[in-house]
């Protein structure tokens, strides 16, 4: 049933191959236009990718196979590997991953085909509105509040906690809570800019997709099944790229929860926190390097595979 | 309370110091517990300029201190003056180079201050900051282990001030069946534990010879601190609720008794968000020692100064060390100080002001001579160890005895990593 209804149309939906410009010489000189602004607008990321991003990168292969300068193979690995905190942050870090890429996709999917199918119109607006508003505390910050939220003697929602029977902050921040904790966390702050994009993303599905699909019978759910979702695999391949790259780098919220409880979330928790550990307890960069170039190839082979099996650079 | 302590270590954070000036000015990294004394040094010196970078003091072994040394290190810039930790653990790497940089912590009694004012300390105050004879840091308080008691509650029930371990537990057991929800101290925070029940039940769990660190969960005395700890637990008379947190003061006016540094005189009795004890109320004794064991304590902190290698203004740092350990009014910042003088001075102030009851002076000389020296003070504190495997641990239901064998080997591992060999 599918088929039918998404068959004829697939061709139109894909925003950038929309009814924009048809006649063949103008469309040669606005891409060509198009073009040069692309060029400055991406000339200064360039810059400062190059400064922020590849240098460092570069300084940190550098780092991670040299002891004092000299080239040491993998010696900075194998040590890392063998430390006693390596293996149980990797599992930390991978399952806050699961937890939170797998409740970001299925969430973030459902509120924007919802807020997408709210016919009114402040309703829809003012849902965006609030969904947006955590992105907009910076990563600290937005972990004090939940300090407040996860302490059942200040908690505005200790009755949620005691319902689960935790009954002080220690007992809420025991390791095994941790990952849906700071996948709650995560989701909080990150979800809403989320939502914001696959609702852009749904509004570039054509119309008469949707319509063909209602008059072959379909409704909302089947609609969003079989044409909404399907089309919006690229937006979600992207968003699974950027999220897991930015996961597999916690480093904010364990840090101020080991702060705040004093050491009982550990300070070796995640990956990152291990390289800071490394680099500024130990006073060993190279090993500290070794972690983070670790983290780096994992993070690159995931998004290439993303990249490729979500078609993300596919033209249409 | 918490949150503003983070604030305040992120902030720190945050905020690079700007590197030294030649003005006089001296850049003092400090815990929030020592503005009020670095304000009284501006008010008596106002040649010297202060910079003053609120941080946590590196408190529950968070490492601020070294960790912000690292990055400045790394930059070749950025290093305070002056520098106050909580803990006595930081001669351990601050004496040394690392990664091709000078030590951070200046020598003190190579030149820098004169003998005669070093000898002005209680003796041994030094010893934890002392490394082959060099002396890193000036102690600014110490901590020894006393016994603290509500006598009003003891002559209330009839009971007598415990004297040994052994005392205590027995009380604990006559509170519990008597006077439930009558309690005798708290092992909420990641520092009672070690340093008041192991060490001052002479357990050796933490212990250092030379580059060796050795610990051992399953010693006599060890087994003797986890029973205790464990029996107190079970029948409701030793809380897990931090002696700063909310639900430990709500429930003050339940404590009976608890065993303590001497620092909990202002942070905790005399402290309206705290016990908020009454004048007379509560009485300082001797440390509670096994029946059959050594007269001995344990100690809980007593935070170090440091002045730094790299300082460009020695003399206002050499005034600014001197003032805060030995001016008889800032001394000690609201513990006992470390200096003689100033100690003697605080000793009979609060004797004289009567606020504690028994023999407050006798109590506090005692414990601050008999702290056992078979504690070590390696690179890294037993806090962390503690936080991660027995605070958790202790919540979810688990005993002492369950938990003791993962603590030590979480140490040891920790020692490992830090370049210890482990026995």
């Amino acid at each position: 049933m599918h088929s039918d209804v998404s068959t004829p149309h697939t061709t139109v939906v894909h925003p950038q191959g929309g009814g924009l410009v048809r006649t063949s010489v103008r469309g040669a000189s606005v891409e060509r236009a198009q073009g040069r602004i692309g060029l400055i607008f991406v000339s200064l990321y360039t810059l400062f990718l190059v400064a922020f991003g590849i240098m460092p990168s570069l300084y940190a292969i550098f780092l991670a196979f040299t002891k004092r300068g000299a080239f040491v193979g993998f010696d900075n690995f194998v040590k890392v590997f063998k430390d006693y905190r390596f293996l149980p942050a990797v599992e930390h870090v991978g399952l806050y991953l699961l937890v939170w890429l797998v409740s970001l996709v299925v969430l973030v999917v459902l509120l924007a085909v919802i807020v997408h199918a709210v016919g009114v119109r402040w309703l829809s607006t003012s849902m965006r509105f609030i969904y947006y508003i955590p992105g907009a505390l910076a990563g600290a910050s937005s972990v004090m509040v939940w300090l407040f939220v996860l302490d059942p003697t200040v908690s505005p929602v200790s009755f949620l906690l005691h319902a689960f029977g935790l009954g002080s902050f220690v007992e809420t921040v025991q390791a095994d809570h941790l990952p849906i904790t700071l996948a709650v966390i995560a989701f909080w702050t990150g979800a809403g800019g989320w939502i914001l994009v696959m609702y852009g993303a749904l509004n570039n599905i054509s119309r008469d997709v949707i319509e063909a699909a209602r008059v072959d019978g379909a409704g909302p759910i089947r609609t969003a099944w079989f044409i909404q979702i399907p089309l919006l695999r690229k937006w979600i391949s992207y968003m699974v790229i950027l999220s897991f790259a930015g996961g597999t780098q916690l480093f904010v919220e364990p840090r101020v929860l080991s702060q705040a409880s004093r050491g009982v979330v550990s300070q070796d928790y995640s990956l990152n926190q291990l390289a800071f550990l490394y680099a500024f307890k130990q006073s060993d960069f190279n090993g500290s390097a070794a972690i983070s170039l670790v983290l780096l190839v994992v993070s690159l082979a995931l998004s290439v595979y993303f990249v490729f099996r979500g078609g993300l650079f596919e033209r249409v | 309370m918490n949150t503003l302590r983070i604030s305040l270590a992120l902030s720190a954070l945050l905020v690079a110091s700007p590197a030294i000036s030649a003005d006089g000015q001296i850049t003092i990294w400090a815990d929030a517990t020592r503005q009020p004394a670095i304000e009284a040094f501006e008010a008596a010196h106002p040649e010297v300029k202060v910079n003053l970078v609120v941080d946590d003091g590196s408190s529950g072994g968070s490492g601020t201190f070294q960790t912000k040394i690292a990055l400045a290190d790394q930059a070749g810039e950025g290093w305070p003056d002056v520098v106050f930790s909580t803990q006595q653990n930081d001669a351990a790497w601050a004496s040394k180079e690392t990664n091709g940089v000078q030590a951070f912590a200046m020598p003190l009694n190579k030149g820098f201050l004169d003998q005669a004012f070093l000898d002005g300390y209680i003796p041994g105050a030094l010893d934890p900051v002392t490394i082959d004879g060099t002396v890193y840091g000036l102690r600014n308080d110490l901590a020894p282990v006393l016994f603290w008691y509500n006598k009003a509650l003891l002559d209330q029930f009839g009971y007598d001030a415990p004297k040994t371990w052994e005392d205590y537990q027995a009380l604990g057991d006559k509170l519990a069946k008597d006077h439930p929800g009558y309690f005798l101290g708290s092992i909420g925070d990641s520092f009672e534990g070690p340093y008041i029940y192991y060490w001052s039940g002479q357990a050796p769990v933490f212990q250092v010879k030379g580059d060796a660190f050795t610990s051992n969960t399953t010693d006599p005395n060890a087994k003797k601190v986890i029973d205790l700890i464990d029996h107190m637990l079970k029948n409701g008379t030793l809380t897990q609720d931090s002696v700063f947190g909310a639900s430990f003061v709500a429930k003050a006016d339940h404590l009976v008794a608890i065993p303590g540094p001497a620092w909990y005189a202002g942070a905790l009795f005399q402290n309206p968000g705290g016990v908020n004890a009454k004048p007379g109320q509560w009485a300082a004794a001797p440390p509670l020692t096994w029946s059959n064991g050594d007269k001995v304590t344990g100690n809980v902190g007593g935070g170090v100064w440091y002045a730094s290698s790299h300082t460009a203004n020695p003399d206002a740092v050499k005034t600014f060390l001197q003032f805060i350990v030995s001016d008889e009014k800032t001394a000690g910042t609201g513990g006992l100080p470390a200096y003689k003088a100033a100690a003697d001075k605080w000793l009979d102030a609060q004797a004289k002001s009567g606020f504690y009851a028994g023999d407050f002076k006798g109590a506090i000389s005692t414990a601050a001579a008999s702290v056992w020296s078979g504690w070590g003070f390696p690179n890294f504190s037993p806090e962390t160890a503690w936080a991660k495997v027995i605070t958790p641990g202790l919540a979810a239901g688990k005993t002492m005895a369950d938990l003791s064998a993962d603590w030590q080997k979480e140490m040891q591992n920790e020692a490992q990593v830090v370049g210890y060999t482990v026995n």
